[in-house]
């Protein structure tokens, strides 16, 4: 088992560009049904091998995909999301970085009481290793397992996987949340999935400055779950009012800090790592596998 | 990105919102002129430096008189102005904004934000205007009054009239306090703002609004279809560094300490500067070169890092996924060469080609010391600034 993906599940892109295809490549070698890709105006043609059609709804009528991965460019991006919604995909991972941030708080009214998930935008996607990739995180790097990881940064989140695999220790998925200030996932929901999997064991979540996922997602863990949980909080060293790369990373008005966060998570009785290179032993002083 | 004071004035003023009358002047000659234009006294000369605090800092001043505005403009421009905002170094001040004063009865605050736990743009009031707006929401949290805004509907007429009585605003000065939200609530989202903050609004003595200062953020995802409001950026206002960086797509942030970091991808660059700091060292910036780097785009990260005359040593760590170690160690020795390198350069890959990479960096010549994994490469690059 695993969360929100298994090898059963049918995937299409939004946006075959250089970039989409790249990674639509990428997944279906390592084993990820992609069943197409929508490009408006070239309906019906084939694109290296990807089905192509011209819109979402035809795609899911005649391929039965449940899952979309959008590298639709930003001024766009958002529309693309939408589409998706409105043909009741269940899961879309929108990659794009650089959405406007109020097309997002568009998207986010208008994906109230629909039954889409939404992972990301200006994330890497998600993973069930062994299983499915959806999203640009390298294959390899990751191994099957009980451990779930959930994360606002990409490269961070490869840190943290590498740790782990390092260790002999599998992953059960990794789920890239996004960098972006509005976005469809945060940390509490994936932690709630986590704890609903029977096959999770234990969950490492990355965290950064900005915003307040990472205390939701802590009091969750302390009212709610019974596996163990480390985490990492990476701006320790910054600036307040500076965008550290992730248009979400900013302490704004004093709030959002890491020190802030570390505290409030280490008073939920999370594990958390001293520095970035220590996530996986964090996790081990929680968890025996 | 922000604006100047008198830019956000300007636009404001394109929204309907009442903003006093005003004029940026970069002399004493032309400020005397336009205060004269602008009507027969008092006046308020204010200095235009992308930070608050101002006033304390001497950089807001009343005139009683034509020549009184020119002297005052004559003695703000090319003074450094150095506020709570602006740091030790203070700001240049190459131009000023003339005003007409007014006669405040009350001062009010008002601002709009994206606000992440609701997903929605909210407005936020308070009768407290002229203060610290975070110490009031610390201190006296009943006084700050909010309303969030559905997208489809935005702020309706209802939520500014409920704000409108709870700021004390009485007869004329309601439907006044309404088109005046209305207009902001305009301006934010025809700007694709990230913040707006009228900070004081005032009501005059005659039961008139205006918005005596404003702050603008913009949202950099979205300026590319805002082209008037990405010309106003005052690159002079900014971070040397950080205007080369972004020519060339490279999110940097200058920092005060001494090791200069480059790293692939957001998050991993932000855990580097805290393995540094966690290792007993300080550093310099934070640089996330990007998943697409080139040669030539590492090449640039690296004369940007050295440009900074603190860089004592540098720290790259790369975690390859999509990019290849490989082509990441010659973008390095490219760099090294091209830069005639003469600091300690500690290099940590990890991920794709990753044995290809750290053969290139060995057979390479140059003097650089391979690292496994981030917390032996953050020990190195310390003792190494620390020997030097």
């Amino acid at each position: 088992m695993s969360i929100l993906i298994d090898k059963n599940t049918k995937v299409i892109t939004q946006g075959l560009g250089a970039t989409g295809l790249f990674h639509a490549h990428g997944a279906r070698e390592y084993g990820t049904q992609m069943v197409g890709g929508v490009t408006p105006g070239k309906g019906g043609t084939v694109i290296e091998g990807f089905d192509i059609f011209d819109t979402v709804r035809e795609a899911v009528y005649k391929t039965g995909a449940t899952a979309s991965v959008i590298y639709v460019p930003p001024p766009f991006a958002a529309d693309a999301i939408i589409e998706a919604v409105d043909a009741g995909i269940e899961l879309v991972c929108c990659i794009t970085e650089g959405i406007p941030v109020l097309d997002m708080v568009k998207v986010k009214s208008f994906m109230k009481g629909k039954s889409t998930r939404l992972v990301g935008p200006n994330c890497p996607g998600v993973i069930t290793p062994g299983q499915i990739k959806i999203g640009i995180m390298p294959g390899y790097i990751h191994k099957p397992g009980k451990v779930g990881v959930v994360s606002r940064s990409g490269t961070l989140t490869y840190e943290a996987v590498w740790q782990l695999t390092c260790i002999g220790l599998g992953q059960s998925t990794c789920v890239g949340i996004g960098g972006d200030p509005v976005n469809g996932t945060n940390h509490m929901d994936v932690l709630r999935m986590f704890e609903e999997d029977p096959d999770t064991e234990a969950v490492i979540m990355i965290g950064e400055i900005g915003g307040s996922s990472e205390e939701e997602g802590a009091y969750f863990v302390r009212d709610h779950m019974t596996k163990p949980v480390a985490a990492y909080i990476a701006g320790v060293t910054a600036p307040p009012g500076k965008r550290m790369g992730h248009a979400g990373a900013i302490i704004s008005g004093g709030k959002g800090t890491a020190t802030e966060k570390v505290a409030i998570l280490e008073s939920c009785g999370i594990s958390v790592a001293a520095s970035p290179a220590e996530m996986a032993q964090a996790l081990l002083k929680v968890y025996r596998p | 990105m922000n604006i100047h004071e008198y830019q956000a004035k300007a636009i404001l003023r394109e929204f309907g919102v009442p903003v006093p009358d005003g004029h940026v002047c970069y002399n004493g000659a032309s400020a005397r002129e336009w205060a004269k234009r602008l009507g027969d006294g008092p006046w308020v000369v204010k200095a235009q430096i992308h930070a608050g605090g101002r006033g304390k800092g001497g950089g807001v001043k009343l005139a009683r008189s034509a020549d009184e505005v020119r002297n005052i403009a004559r003695e703000m421009l090319g003074m450094t102005l150095r506020t709570h905002q602006t740091g030790p170094e203070g700001k240049l001040v190459t131009r000023i904004l003339v005003e007409n004063g007014c006669n405040i009865g009350r001062e009010l605050y008002v601002s709009l934000l994206v606000d992440r736990a609701t997903d929605k743009v909210t407005v936020m009031a308070s009768t407290e205007g002229g203060m610290d707006i975070e110490e009031v929401a610390a201190n006296t949290p009943e006084k700050i009054f909010k309303e969030a805004i559905d997208p489809l509907l935005g702020l309706t007429p209802f939520q500014c009239r409920s704000l409108a009585f709870q700021l004390g605003l009485t007869g004329k000065q309601i439907p006044k306090g309404v088109a005046v939200l209305q207009g902001l609530y305009n301006t934010f989202i025809g700007c694709d703002c990230a913040l707006l903050e009228i900070n004081p609004l005032v009501v005059t003595n005659e039961g008139e609004l205006l918005c005596l200062d404003a702050k603008f953020g913009f949202d950099d995802n979205a300026i590319f279809r805002h082209h008037r409001i990405g010309d106003m950026r005052d690159y002079d206002e900014e971070d040397p560094n950080e205007v080369e960086a972004s020519q060339h797509d490279l999110s940097y942030v200058s920092l005060t300490g001494n090791i200069g970091c480059l790293v692939n991808g957001a998050g991993l660059a932000m855990a580097t500067m805290d393995i540094i700091k966690h290792s007993g060292g300080n550093p310099a910036n934070f640089l996330d070169v990007g998943g697409g780097a080139t040669i030539e785009r590492v090449t640039e990260a690296f004369k940007l890092i050295l440009s900074d005359k603190n860089v004592k040593g540098i720290l790259v760590n790369i975690f390859g996924g999509i990019m290849k170690c490989d082509v990441i160690a010659t973008g390095v020795i490219e760099a090294a060469k091209q830069v005639s390198l003469k600091v300690p350069l500690v290099v940590r890959l990890e991920g794709t080609n990753v044995d290809l990479g750290k053969k290139l960096l060995a057979d390479s010549g140059l003097n650089i010391v391979a690292a496994d994994g981030m917390a032996d490469a953050a020990k190195k690059i310390v003792q190494a600034v620390a020997a030097a």
